[in-house]
């Protein structure tokens, strides 16, 4: 219930997840500190994550953002069947959940997860300062239900 | 000889007069800790034996090179890193490098065939052929090396937690070209600690994963002499962010505790540790690098002979592997890594690998382009040929900062070592998340460090251009998912499938009964069992490993 007691000061809460069978977890784990130390509520899943799990995580941990690290090449077929799966919990994209990528994703990749409902991606050499601002100024503008 | 004295005192004068520059600089630590003075003198090296300390190239504690004569004798090999799409993908890959002058062979595995699963698991169809070559049976095997003779060739293969089936599988791709066990040289990384450190591809529990690594030991020495039965790996870790002292020290730790795994099953130490071959990154503190391979030369031949009791010279060599640095090569300006990884691909020569890869300019967006290996390989020519580095063994052997630097990383290597040992062990000291907190604090540091700038990274930090520099992308066909998975289909219809069956039954009895797996293994993989197959019948022997996870 959205009660007059929802309150500015309620932590943002992030799920920062590794898709697929992709061990590499420095960025992940870098990103996930950054976060926390900026204050912010964070979940991680840990490694070979399938897409329902991420997004049964999501919901159970009521998170205003979920985090993707892909280092595979594998984004291309995990990050639409992960959309998929919150659009058939009635979450969307931009609207009352975040959804960001990091990792090794191809320029020319991006267009396309853009269209496939991702917000936004962040590539190598991102300062988590620059996260934490995306973070920050969107989720204001989510529609989200307390 | 150098008057110490007279040096001594010069340097106190040399300080006084430059007391204001000297104050104005403050101190500069490097990433590993250790202060670094601005100038080195023989007062540094004071205590330094040559004979005792360094000697000669070839001779313990080889310090300055495993070999007498090193790369004036025989370059290190040219060896990079690939696989993608089908085995028919890489094997053209492999065909190219060779005819650009590459001298071994090093094959990526996709992660499926890492973490043992068939190309047709769900788990599997996101990642079919991406980061590596799509292997599920001998069939791919056989078509990954069609036309390459494995008795001339040396091929280094990373598969940790499925070794035994890709072991078994080379080496019956091997027997089918005519080539003997005892004829075919290589190396497997066979490496399951640092998986569970940092690199994710992990099956089963730590104990029987130790068990398989034994396993496969065991059986490369009694049939395999010319093959390496592991390759203990330190970049993987050092990718995920430790420093090189960190890298040195749990690099080693973990060789320690393979060593005392293997004596333990009562096999003698110099029958099995000159086949014990290392894998380690090269990163941007070029010194640093050079005086890490040195030190670890050092205390590796120390721990063989005082620890372990190692008679022969080869027991105590550490002969690795080296790869520049992935971490640091940089979306922005992607050219500037080749500067990067020419800097990095020195340090190991003149470090002393016995083997080296250099990454491609292209790797921060994606799996390398046929272009950009080229210059890899061209990279590691210019050095070999061109830059006349090779002439000398060890050319900055000697230098004031270099054996300063060389004990530095020693001492506070074997400070780490002492610590982990005390813990238990390195299976014990990562079971409960040492090396994972050690390896978490770091990297999340040098992140801070380059927010800061207090790290710079030209092109990322500081040097930045707006303009866009377009780089052409290896893309890989997403046809190859559905080429893997009827050809894995195929190769099930037309195999005897009772064979097959009694193979896995066979593998089971034989993990079950704690006796070597290999054997059964090769009966299965030569029946084209998969690696989902032969994976899962263990996983039902192991159980599987779960995570807990170290932020």
């Amino acid at each position: 219930m959205a009660g007059l007691q929802e309150t500015v000061k309620k932590k943002i809460r992030v799920l920062i997840a590794k898709p697929g069978l992709d061990g590499h977890d420095r960025g992940a784990k870098v990103v996930a500190r950054a976060l926390r130390d900026w204050g912010m509520e964070v979940i991680y899943t840990g490694l070979r994550q399938t897409p329902e799990q991420i997004v049964q995580t999501a919901i159970q941990e009521d998170v205003d953002v979920i985090g993707l690290s892909i280092l595979s090449g594998a984004h291309d077929v995990l990050i639409p069947e992960i959309v998929k799966k919150l659009r058939e919990n009635n979450l969307e994209p931009g609207k009352n959940i975040l959804l960001i990528v990091g990792g090794i994703i191809p320029k020319e990749d991006i267009p396309e997860l853009k269209k496939a409902g991702v917000n936004e991606v962040f590539g190598p050499g991102t300062p988590t300062t620059e996260i934490i601002k995306y973070i920050e100024e969107n989720v204001k503008k989510l529609e989200r239900v307390v | 000889m150098v008057d110490l004295e007279k040096v001594s005192e010069e340097l106190k004068n040399w300080e006084a007069k430059n007391a204001k520059d000297l104050q104005r600089l403050g101190e500069y630590i490097n990433r590993s800790g250790i202060p670094i003075k601005i100038v080195y003198t023989p007062l540094d090296v004071k205590d330094l034996d040559y004979l005792k300390d360094l000697s000669f190239p070839g001779e313990y504690p080889f310090t300055r090179g495993v070999y007498p004569t090193m790369y004036r004798g025989r370059l290190w090999t040219i060896r990079q890193y690939a696989g993608f799409g089908t085995a028919e993908d890489t094997n053209k890959r492999y065909k190219y490098l060779i005819s650009q002058g590459q001298t071994g062979l090093s094959v990526a595995f996709h992660l499926p065939t890492q973490c043992g699963y068939d190309s047709d698991h769900p788990m599997a169809f996101a990642e079919i052929g991406k980061v590596g070559v799509a292997i599920d049976t001998l069939k791919d095997m056989e078509i990954l090396f069609d036309g390459i003779d494995l008795g001339k060739i040396t091929t280094s293969m990373t598969i940790n937690s499925t070794c035994p089936q890709v072991l078994a599988m080379y080496f019956c791709v091997a027997a089918n070209q005519g080539v003997p066990n005892n004829q075919v040289g290589g190396t497997v990384q066979n490496d399951i600690l640092k998986e569970y450190v940092a690199r994710g591809t992990y099956i089963y529990p730590p104990e029987p994963s130790m068990r398989l690594v034994g396993d496969v030991i065991e059986w490369c020495y009694q049939n395999a002499p010319r093959f390496n039965s592991i390759s203990v790996s330190g970049y993987h870790m050092r990718e995920a962010g430790c420093t090189a002292v960190q890298e040195a020290a749990f690099t080693l730790a973990n060789g320690i505790a393979y060593i005392e795994h293997v004596v333990k099953r009562g096999i003698p130490v110099d029958n099995f540790a000159p086949r014990v071959s290392f894998f380690f990154a090269a990163q941007r503190d070029l010194f640093e690098e050079v005086a890490k391979f040195r030190a670890m030369r050092r205390m590796w031949a120390k721990i063989m002979r005082e620890r372990f009791g190692a008679k022969n010279p080869r027991s105590m060599l550490l002969r690795f592997h080296v790869q520049t640095a992935g971490v640091t090569l940089t979306a922005q300006q992607p050219y500037v890594n080749l500067l990067r990884n020419t800097l990095e691909a020195l340090a190991a020569v003149l470090g002393g690998a016995q083997s080296l890869h250099v990454n491609s300019f292209d790797e921060a967006y994606a799996t390398p382009t046929e272009f950009a290996v080229t210059l890899s390989v061209r990279t590691q020519q210019v050095i070999a040929y061109e830059s006349k580095v090779t002439a000398t063994v060890d050319p900055l052997g000697g230098s004031y900062y270099i054996e300063w630097l060389t004990d530095q990383i020693e001492e506070k290597a074997m400070e780490y070592i002492h610590k982990i040992d005390d813990m238990g062990g390195a299976v014990t000291a990562i079971e409960k998340g040492f090396y994972q907190r050690e390896i978490a604090d770091a990297s999340y540091q040098y992140q801070k460090d380059v927010e800061s700038k207090k790290e710079i990274i030209v092109g990322v930090n500081e040097f930045i251009t707006e303009e866009e520099i377009p780089v052409t992308i290896l893309k890989v066909d997403p046809e190859v998912r559905r080429r893997q998975i009827e050809r894995l289909k195929k190769v099930k219809s037309e195999r005897d499938n009772v064979k097959v069956k009694n193979a896995l039954e066979n593998l089971r009895k034989s993990a079950e009964k704690g006796e070597n797996i290999i054997p059964a293994t090769f009966d299965a993989v030569r029946v084209y069992a998969t690696i989902g197959e032969t994976s899962d019948v263990l996983r039902e022997v192991f159980g599987e490993y779960k995570a807990s996870t170290i932020i």
